[in-house]
C-alpha cells in the first residue's frame, strides 16, 4: 500500500455561507468515515487561514521570519488528509470524492516510501 | 535459419520491441528495468543473429533472454535484489504455456501498457511520448525529431513522465469496465494526435511526416485487435486509413498541397480506400456511432466518388449533424458548414461560419475567403485569406492559401 497526500486548495477571503459550509462539513465528515471504514484514512487536518502562517529561513546562524504564507496567491491549502491506497486509481478516486465533498480542487500527492533495510 | 543483416535485425526488433517492453514490465514491474533488460537482449540479439540467422519467434526469444538477462543483472547487482530475481522466476513464460497462451497473454500486456502510457494523469504531451518510446519502439532522437523539440527535451518529458508511473504509482492494468470506455478515449486521442502530426505537421517545411502516420496506423490496428468489442478503435482505424489513403495525391510535384476536390483521386491508395470502406461498413453493422466512426463514414463518402461532382454531398450533411448531435463544437460545426455550401449554396454556409467564434483557428478564415469568392465578393474574400495566411504555421498549407489568393486577384 502507498500513501498520498490530499491538499484541498482553498481560494483566500471569506469563508462561503454558514449554511453551504454546514453541508460541506457534514459531507467531508461523512467521507472520513467512509474513508475509516474501507481502511484508507491516515491522518486529516484543516488549517487556519494563511494569513496565521509564518515562513522561516536560515541565513547563516539566525533564522529569519516572514510574515504570511510561502507562495503568494489566490489560493492556499486549507487542510489535508493522508489516505493509504493500492494505486493511483485508487488515490484519484478519493481525491475525486473530496473535491466533491469540499467543492475544492485536491491535489493529489504521492508520499515517499521509506526503504526497508 | 539463414544469415541476418543488421537492418533486418533492427526491423525485427523495432516491431517486437513493444510486446518485449509490455511482458517485462509486467514481470519486473518496473519500466526502466524492463527496458534495459530489452536492451541486453537486443545488444545479445546483435551478436548472435548475423551469424546464426532469426530464430523461429523472435519475440518470444527476446522476452526470454530479457527475462534471463534481467535475472543475472539481479544477482550481478547484490542480493538486495534476490527478492526481484525470485519475482522474475515466478513468471516462468515458456514452460508449458502453448503458443497461442503466450500470445494472449502478451497481447494483454500491450493493452495494460497502452493504458498506462494514455494515463489520464499524464500530460498529454507525455501520453505521446510514452507511447511512442514503449509501445513503438521509436528511439528518444527519433521522437524528438518528430515533435521538433531538442532531444534533451523529450528526454527530460520521457524522464519525468516514467517517474511519475513510478512514484505515484499510475497501475499497469486495464481499467475496469466502468470508466473503460472514458480511458479508450483518451487512447484513441494519442493515437489520433499522433497520426495528424504526421499528416499535417502543425509546423515546419514537410507536410507530412510519413513514419508518424504509419506507427498511429499500426497501434490502431493493435487497438483494434486488442478491443475487439469496441466500435471507436474501428472507427479510428478507418478513418486513418482513408486519409492515409490520399496521401500520393495529396502535394503536387512541387510539393505543394493539393486539396480534396483537385486531388487526382486515381492516386488515392485502392487497398487502403478498401479496406477503410470495409471498417466502415462493419461500424454501420454495428450501429453504435461514436466521433472517429461518423468521421470515417464522411471520408468513405468522399472515397466513393470517382469525381468531385459524384460527391453525395447530402449523405456528408447528414453525416455531420449526426457528429455535431453527439460532438458539438464549433470546429466541427465548421466542417458541416463546408458541407452545407455544397447542398445549399454558400450563401447559407457563410451566414453559420460568420456566427462561429473562431476567428483564431486558419481554416475558419480560409472557408470564409472559399465561400467569399464563390459569392462573388474577391475584397472580402482577399482580405480572408490573408487573415488565414498569417495564421498558418504549415508552410505547405501556406503556399496553397497565397495560391488561391493569387487565382483571385488574376480574375
Amino acid at each position: 500500500m502507498k500513501q498520498y497526500l490530499l491538499s484541498v486548495y482553498q481560494p483566500d477571503g471569506p469563508p462561503p455561507d454558514s449554511q453551504t459550509l454546514e453541508k460541506i462539513m457534514r459531507d467531508v465528515r461523512a467521507l472520513r468515515e467512509e474513508m475509516k471504514a474501507a481502511g484508507a484514512w491516515v491522518f486529516t487536518a484543516g488549517l487556519h487561514p494563511p494569513s496565521t502562517a509564518t515562513v522561516v529561513r536560515v541565513n547563516g546562524a539566525k533564522p529569519m521570519m516572514t510574515d504570511g504564507p510561502f507562495a503568494e496567491g489566490k489560493e492556499h491549502i486549507g487542510g489535508f488528509s493522508i489516505i493509504r491506497a493500492a494505486d493511483l486509481d485508487a488515490a484519484l478516486e478519493w481525491g475525486a470524492r473530496l473535491a466533491r465533498a469540499t467543492t475544492l480542487p485536491i491535489e493529489v500527492r504521492p508520499i515517499h516510501e521509506e526503504r526497508e533495510g | 535459419m539463414s544469415e541476418a543483416a543488421p537492418a533486418e535485425i533492427e526491423r525485427v526488433f523495432r516491431r517486437e520491441c513493444g510486446r518485449a517492453v509490455s511482458v517485462l514490465v509486467r514481470m519486473l514491474g518496473d519500466i526502466d528495468l524492463a527496458e534495459e533488460a530489452v536492451q541486453d537482449a537486443f545488444t545479445a540479439a546483435s551478436e548472435r543473429w548475423p551469424a546464426e540467422g532469426l530464430p523461429p519467434s523472435p519475440a518470444g526469444w527476446i522476452i526470454a533472454t530479457a527475462r534471463n538477462r534481467a535475472i543475472d543483472r539481479f544477482r550481478r547487482e547484490s542480493s538486495r535484489n534476490e527478492r526481484h530475481a525470485e519475482a522474475v522466476r515466478l513468471y516462468p513464460i515458456e514452460a508449458g504455456a502453448s503458443a497461442e497462451q503466450t500470445e494472449d497473454a502478451v497481447a494483454d500486456d500491450r493493452l495494460r501498457l497502452i493504458f498506462t502510457c494514455c494515463h489520464p494523469a499524464l500530460a498529454p504531451t507525455a501520453q505521446v511520448a510514452l507511447t511512442l518510446r514503449l509501445l513503438a519502439g521509436l528511439t528518444t532522437g527519433e521522437i524528438a525529431r518528430a515533435f521538433l523539440v531538442p532531444e534533451a527535451t523529450m528526454a527530460q518529458r520521457i524522464v519525468r513522465a516514467k517517474g511519475k508511473i513510478r512514484d505515484a504509482g499510475i497501475p499497469y492494468r486495464v481499467p475496469s469496465e466502468n470508466e473503460l470506455a472514458d480511458r479508450v478515449d483518451a487512447v484513441l486521442a494519442v493515437i489520433y494526435l499522433l497520426f495528424n502530426e504526421g499528416y499535417t505537421a502543425s509546423s515546419g517545411a514537410h507536410l507530412v511526416r510519413d513514419e508518424l502516420c504509419a506507427e498511429a496506423i499500426r497501434l490502431g490496428r493493435l487497438l483494434v485487435e486488442l478491443l475487439p468489442n469496441e466500435p471507436e478503435p474501428l472507427g479510428l482505424l478507418a478513418l486513418m486509413l482513408l486519409v492515409e489513403s490520399r496521401r500520393p495525391a495529396r502535394l503536387d510535384e512541387n510539393g505543394r498541397m493539393v486539396r480534396l476536390a483537385d486531388q487526382n483521386r486515381a492516386l488515392w491508395k485502392r487497398d487502403l480506400v478498401d479496406e477503410g470502406q470495409r471498417l466502415v461498413r462493419r461500424c454501420l453493422r454495428r450501429n453504435q456511432p461514436g466521433v472517429y466512426q461518423l468521421q470515417a463514414a464522411i471520408n468513405a463518402v468522399h472515397s466513393d466518388a470517382a469525381s468531385p461532382v459524384e460527391t453525395d454531398w447530402p449523405q456528408i450533411l447528414q453525416l455531420y449533424d449526426q457528429l455535431h448531435a453527439i460532438a458539438p463544437g464549433p470546429v466541427i460545426a465548421l466542417n458541416r458548414a463546408v458541407a452545407l455550401a455544397e447542398v445549399e449554396g454558400p450563401r447559407a454556409a457563410l451566414t453559420i461560419v460568420d456566427a462561429l467564434a473562431l476567428d483564431r483557428f486558419h481554416l475558419w478564415h480560409a472557408v470564409r475567403a472559399d465561400l467569399l469568392r464563390r459569392l462573388g465578393r474577391p475584397s472580402e474574400a482577399t482580405s480572408a485569406y490573408g487573415a488565414a495566411i498569417g495564421l498558418c504555421e504549415n508552410d505547405a498549407e501556406r503556399d496553397f492559401l497565397s495560391a488561391q489568393r493569387q487565382t483571385l486577384g488574376a480574375s
